[in-house]
């Protein structure tokens, strides 16, 4: 093909334009913060989220209801063998949840019980503390999120978290996923995860799965609004968090 | 200087090709793991550290001790070390390739550790040592070339080394720190939240380094033209001594302290570790191994007749260095996850998989090694001809 210069310098000098409007354009998109705070207008905020578990109504079968609800909607594989599990929510005995509270002569009615776990989404949280990456951080809402692209699999948060609330993949999970939901990422071997509050959800104004599965055993809200339905349990039933020596200050109440 | 690696004789040659092979057999393996997941490790949800990142803590305190003859030698012109110090500094840049080499076959994203450094994050002391570590290697590859160039052209050394040997000393002490600090600063880790831990470190590093220096300088001895210098082994000698004796002085102050205060998070881990906690004990049998090798170890050390046997030392270095890389290398590690964030135990047996990936690590450290030390002795041969 024949050009001479002129038209050289045509095509040159248009694609130039395009590709710096392109790039421009990209840039203005992409930029950190742009699509990420294009929350929809239902979204569900607050500054410190918090969550109420009764333990007299999380029966078993209640907590089977939540625990299936979480990990169906999150793409948690089921892995039978304990060493390579992973969970996001669970039920432990008292003993293992509250091991520094464990009290021989515990009320019979309370040793029965088992409680539901998850992530503390601790005010101080270790694990964000000594991420090398930050791939694992403390939202401004209270919630301690975990960015699973970013974790290089170090697996420090799991050795700094005092509540055994995180899981590491092993393994490829995808071959273990039940039925996969389309609209929540699935995870790759060698990356740690854990309990996000569903932060997607509350994004669409989506009360946590578990939440919704619970009949009202698990109550959710604002901690820092005095006026929210939690603050209102505080306030009038006896609670207790997990490990409130440790100083992390856990977002997760139990009512006993 | 490099091209003296790459000539030698067939012994010479035949350690290297049986390290190649050995370094060959674990990156295979690696590739399997890699590609497999870490499910092949014996690591579970709740021990999810185990021998690799034990060794990377080992070998950063093997990296460190290098202090020992370069604090000496440059700074109070302790003669007896200058024919040593090189191959202090050169264990020190092999140590260190094996830590990091040990902190990338235990992560499950090696390809992502860029992010560390993409995403600078000052409160991780794993960000720390991503910094440090390869700094303090630099350190001592320049020390230890510029030194020895200048000895091969039999010329001074250059100024500009002066300022990184001493740059390079509290460094040392910098890096064994920070990997202390790894672990000291988690929260509900009680058999780790000590204060001691650093200094623990320090001391353990002190006599496992300095052991293996020994044993090499031994080695270097049979097998060259090049005498390290007995006065200067015995020196190092009496300080692998002293530092085994802190070691477990410092062991008998985390037992004071915890079981004399009887607080049962403090207790369980020490009491998993030498005793048994509710009918599990896999460490038991190798604490007390490491217990009985850094006395023995110790015991010979203190006496004057063996530190002068070239045998007897070399032996006596051996049950030190072995007692501390069972100490720190493994159980130190393995104790702190037992029992769990929940009150359970769960225990942990290294698999196969792991045992020959360490092996190729080890072999591709050596290898390492015994490039720079063949370099370095036929040097030190040539200046005494």
């Amino acid at each position: 093909m024949d050009i001479n210069r002129r038209e050289f310098l045509k095509i040159a000098g248009a694609s130039t334009i395009v590709g710096i409007l392109g790039g421009w354009t990209a840039v203005e998109v992409l930029a950190p913060g742009e699509l990420e705070s294009r929350q929809s207008p239902q979204a569900l905020n607050a500054k410190r989220w918090a969550m109420v578990v009764d333990t007299k109504r999380m029966d078993e079968a209640n907590a089977r209801n939540c625990i299936e609800a979480c990990h169906r909607i999150h793409n948690v594989p089921s892995i039978d063998d304990t060493k390579s599990e992973v969970k996001w929510v669970w039920l432990e005995p008292f003993e293992h949840a509250f091991p520094l509270s464990n009290n021989e002569y515990l009320a019979e009615s309370i040793k029965e019980r088992r409680f539901l776990v998850f992530c503390n989404h601790c005010d101080d949280p270790p694990c964000a503390r000594v991420c090398p990456t930050k791939a694992t951080w403390k939202r401004e809402d209270g919630i301690v999120m975990m960015d699973q692209h970013r974790c290089i699999g170090c697996r420090y948060c799991m050795a700094a978290c005092p509540y055994g609330s995180r899981s590491y993949n092993w393994k490829d999970p995808r071959p273990f996923i039940k039925k996969g939901n389309p609209d929540y990422p699935t995870r790759s071997n060698g990356v740690v995860e854990k309990c996000t509050f569903c932060a997607e959800r509350l994004d669409q104004g989506l009360m946590p799965a578990c939440v919704e599965a619970s009949k009202g055993a698990l109550i959710f809200g604002d901690l820092a609004d005095s006026a929210s339905e939690v603050r209102e349990i505080l306030r009038t039933h006896y609670t207790i968090r997990r490990k409130l020596s440790l100083g992390t200050d856990p977002s997760v109440f139990y009512m006993v | 200087m490099i091209e003296r690696a790459l000539t030698g004789s067939k012994r010479y040659w035949e350690w290297i090709g049986i390290l190649f092979v050995l370094s060959a057999v674990g990156m295979m393996t690696y590739l399997v793991q890699r590609f497999s997941g870490a499910e092949s490790t014996g690591l579970s949800r709740d021990v999810s550290w185990g021998l690799f990142i034990g060794n990377y803590t080992f070998f950063v305190g093997v990296a460190a001790s290098a202090v020992i003859v370069v604090l000496p030698y440059y700074v109070h012109d302790y003669k007896e070390f200058g024919r040593i110090a090189v191959f202090g500094e050169f264990l020190a840049v092999a140590a260190i390739a094996i830590a990091g080499l040990f902190i990338f076959v235990d992560i499950g994203q090696p390809l992502r550790s860029f992010n560390i450094l993409l995403h600078p994050t000052p409160g991780s002391p794993l960000f720390w040592d991503t910094i440090i570590l390869p700094v303090y290697m630099a350190l001592n590859v320049l020390i230890a070339w510029g030194v020895l160039e200048a000895e091969e052209k039999s010329i001074p050394p250059c100024g500009w080394i002066k300022p990184l040997i001493y740059i390079s000393i509290p460094w040392a002490i910098g890096i064994q720190t920070v990997s202390a600090f790894v672990y000291a600063g988690l929260t509900g880790r009680e058999f780790w939240n000590t204060a001691i831990l650093a200094p623990r470190f320090l001391v353990s590093a002190f006599a496992s380094g300095p052991a293996l220096l020994i044993v090499m300088c031994i080695l270097i001895k049979r097998l060259t033209g090049f005498d390290p210098g007995k006065k200067a082994l015995g020196q190092l000698a009496v300080i692998v001594a002293y530092s085994m004796i802190l070691n477990l002085f410092f062991i008998v102050l985390e037992f004071f302290s915890s079981f004399y205060s009887g607080i049962p998070s403090h207790t369980q881990s020490l009491e998993y570790l030498f005793f048994g906690l509710d009918g599990h004990g896999m460490l038991v049998p190798w604490i007390w191994t490491s217990v009985t090798l850094a006395i023995a170890g110790t015991a010979l050390l203190v006496v004057p007749r063996v530190r002068k046997n070239d045998a007897m030392l070399a032996a006596a270095c051996i049950l030190v260095f072995v007692s501390v890389w069972i100490d720190k290398g493994f159980c130190m590690v393995v104790a702190g996850f037992i029992p769990s964030p929940m009150a359970t135990i769960t225990e942990y047996v290294p698999s196969l998989f792991e045992v020959i990936i360490t092996i190729g690590i080890w072999a591709m450290g050596f290898l390492m090694l015994s490039f720079l030390y063949k370099i370095a002795i036929s040097v030190k041969e040539e200046a005494i001809i």
